[in-house]
């Protein structure tokens, strides 16, 4: 098994084990800091198939900024795990039949007998000068141009999403109106009591 | 194909209908309330402006932008269908809004977003274009739903059907993926070529194609994957509901015609059970039982509503199914025709609500033909489409999917969708019932805006109109398909 080989398993080992474990952990924090790790080794396992771009992008954007604003997320809600975790034990049978159902199906599918080195010969590695970046953008913007272009609408219509979800105007909220502090007069605010003087006892 | 700036031309209807949303955002923010109804014109302006560069574009069928996008006549007659519907969704909308001070811009732009992209779906030319379609669609629908920020119904709507969604697209990406694995190429042109050169992976093909057509069973729901159409048409705001009950379904059908018919026509009905006629066989059969024996029991109209779309998309999937030219003639004709009603049937609905009330059980329907003879005349043209009665166009919507099927040597399924479409007509003549027959439970005099009227009008009698001259429209569809 030469070394390369030997990377790949060890980093899909791992990927798969911490994918498990993002799943399976009660604590919320730890099922993200697993996704975390899961996001490192595919990262790797994209640099072993020479996308040295992606591999850096997979870790900047959702290690560096999705993840951390996720798990800043999660510690600011109140999550009740009870709640959350409630019909686990009751819905496990039936979804550990159809998980098993569907990885047999998927094992007699995606076997070698389908995507085998036979089939699909490994591609050539590519010359030492070959620039992964700059052929990314270029594909982006001439044969992918149009699916950027509404890449870049989906994003907009989440901005708009987002804020028109957000956004109200809560009627308990303390805000201040500078203007109608302005115009205040003296009669909206002071009363002047009339009474007898008290007696000193 | 080479770029050049003559290519954008094509495009036209996107680049118009996006630029005019980029206008409305900025022009919004600084319009007072009060204002709100030039975003409204405007919205409306825009939809028209798009129609009318769909319709003065050239359709001859070309693909451009390395295959990511294709003109063609299917999909300017879609494109026309649902911007027209969306047309008739946005004049509901407006008072039904202003009474709940939802009257906001962002409804507007959101609904030109999903549009627009549905517009992309429509004319989609690679699996690429048609996800991200897909997506943008999806992503201003799951906020519409949950667009009023205070009702618990709607958020709960809106959070399952984003879940639910969300799996959804997951399924049919890894879908997609496969049959890339199996042909090497996204373009619906390019998959096509080689399942015809038979180089394909059969066994991996397969795979793939039931992963996407989960895909397309849920952006229809059909049954089973029609679990969020009822919460999701009775959570969200009634004029929600008619957009997302109406036009998407437009988009859906393209979406079936591009991947099934066009791409992964090699694996179609010749391949009977081999294909996917066999898995559409399955959908459409469990959606015309389920759909119309759950609506039986329904007292709320919009969930009663869902339960008919089900039904009804089993229709489609028949049309579909039974392929050929004259298959999928008579499943856009009905699809078109579905969209139209349906926008209708939830239009009333909106026009019947009024401040702090929401008409959505079948009982405030009561007695509006004393009401309003007008509105329960056009209610009951709409109705009576759904049910498919002569001579409303619903009736020879049915009939052609049904003409379609025999032709395709499937009379066993043609019979099983009329017992299942006699079942559903149970529950349309009760609404009419309760809408002739029963006394109104509030005298209360119907307060609906002049274009609304006129919509309802238009929109009613559209029905009987297709319902006596259907070639018009037909034709139309016919020449879409063949043209293919």
């Amino acid at each position: 098994m030469s070394f390369e080989k030997f990377l790949f398993y060890l980093f899909a080992a791992i990927l798969v084990g911490s994918a498990l474990m993002v799943i399976t952990r009660r604590n919320p924090v730890h099922s993200a800091l697993f996704l975390v790790l899961a996001f490192f080794n595919m990262a790797a396992i994209w640099l072993l198939a020479e996308a040295e771009f992606l591999a850096i992008v997979l870790v900047l954007v959702y290690v560096g900024a999705v993840m951390v604003l996720f798990l800043f997320v999660i510690m600011m809600l109140d999550i009740d795990l009870a709640t959350v975790r409630a019909g686990f034990i009751k819905h496990l049978p039936v979804g550990i039949v159809v998980a098993v159902l569907m990885l047999v199906e998927m094992v007699l599918v995606l076997g070698p007998k389908h995507f085998g080195l036979t089939k699909y010969a490994a591609p050539e590695a590519a010359p030492a000068d070959y620039n992964n970046t700059a052929e990314l953008g270029l594909s982006l913007f001439t044969q992918h141009l149009y699916a950027l272009e509404i890449a870049a609408v989906i994003l907009l219509v989440a901005m708009i999403a987002a804020i028109s979800l957000t956004l109200r105007k809560r009627p308990d909220s303390k805000r201040q109106n500078v203007t109608r502090q302005h115009m205040v007069k003296k009669k909206d605010r002071l009363k002047i009591i009339k009474m007898p003087a008290e007696e000193k006892g | 194909m080479d770029f050049n700036a003559s290519t954008l031309l094509l495009l036209l209807p996107e680049i118009v209908l996006l630029s005019a949303i980029a206008v409305i955002l900025v022009l919004d923010l600084f319009l007072d309330q009060s204002k709100r109804v030039f975003t409204y014109g405007m919205s409306l302006a825009a939809l028209v402006a798009t129609m009318a560069a769909v319709m003065l574009g050239d359709n001859t069928s070309q693909v451009v932008m390395h295959g990511a996008y294709v003109v063609d006549a299917m999909g300017s007659v879609l494109k026309v269908a649902l911007l027209s519907v969306g047309i008739f969704a946005f004049i509901y909308s407006r008072r039904y809004l202003s009474d709940r001070n939802l009257f906001k811009g962002e409804f507007y732009v959101l609904g030109l977003l999903a549009i627009l992209g549905m517009m992309i779906m429509v004319s989609a030319g690679s699996f690429l274009s048609l996800y991200l379609g897909l997506e943008l669609l999806a992503l201003s629908l799951y906020a519409l739903v949950a667009f009023d920020g205070d009702s618990k119904p709607g958020s709960e709507a809106a959070m399952k059907y984003f879940v639910l969604g969300a799996l959804a697209s997951g399924m049919l990406l890894y879908g997609i993926s496969m049959i890339y694995g199996a042909t090497g190429v996204l373009d619906f042109a390019g998959v096509a070529k080689v399942i015809a050169s038979g180089q394909a992976d059969q066994t991996v093909l397969t795979f793939g194609l039931v992963f996407v057509l989960i895909g397309i069973a849920f952006k229809f729901g059909a049954v089973p994957f029609h679990m969020w159409v009822p919460d999701v048409y009775q959570g969200a705001p009634v004029v929600v509901t008619a957009f997302l009950g109406s036009v998407p379904k437009i988009a859906a059908f393209a979406m079936a015609m591009r991947i099934l018919a066009e791409s992964m026509g090699g694996l179609g009905p010749e391949m009977g059970w081999q294909g996917w006629q066999g898995m559409l066989i399955i959908l459409a059969v469990l959606s015309l039982a389920l759909g119309n024996i759950v609506a039986l029991v329904q007292d709320n109209i919009k969930r009663m509503l869902a339960y008919s779309t089900i039904s009804h998309v089993g229709f489609i999937f028949l049309g579909l199914l039974a392929g050929g030219d004259k298959g999928y003639s008579a499943a856009m004709f009905y699809t078109i025709i579905y969209a139209l009603t349906a926008v209708g049937g939830f239009g009333l609905l909106a026009i019947l609500s009024r401040k702090g009330v929401e008409a959505e059980n079948l009982h405030d329907l009561k007695g509006l033909n004393k009401r309003s003879p007008w509105l329960a005349a056009m209610m009951l043209l709409i109705v009576f489409s759904m049910a498919g009665v002569p001579p409303t166009v619903g009736f020879f919507a049915k009939l052609f999917i049904l003409d379609a099927l025999v032709n395709a040597d499937l009379l066993w399924l043609a019979l099983v969708a009329v017992f299942f479409s006699v079942i559903g007509a149970f529950y349309y003549l009760r609404i009419i019932k309760v809408i002739y027959f029963d006394k109104p439970e509030s005298e209360e005099p119907i307060a609906a805006n002049v274009d609304a009227r006129l919509a309802i009008s238009v929109n009613g009698l559209a029905m009987l109109y297709y319902g006596i001259f259907p070639a018009s429209l037909l034709a139309v569809c016919q020449a879409a398909i063949a043209a293919l």
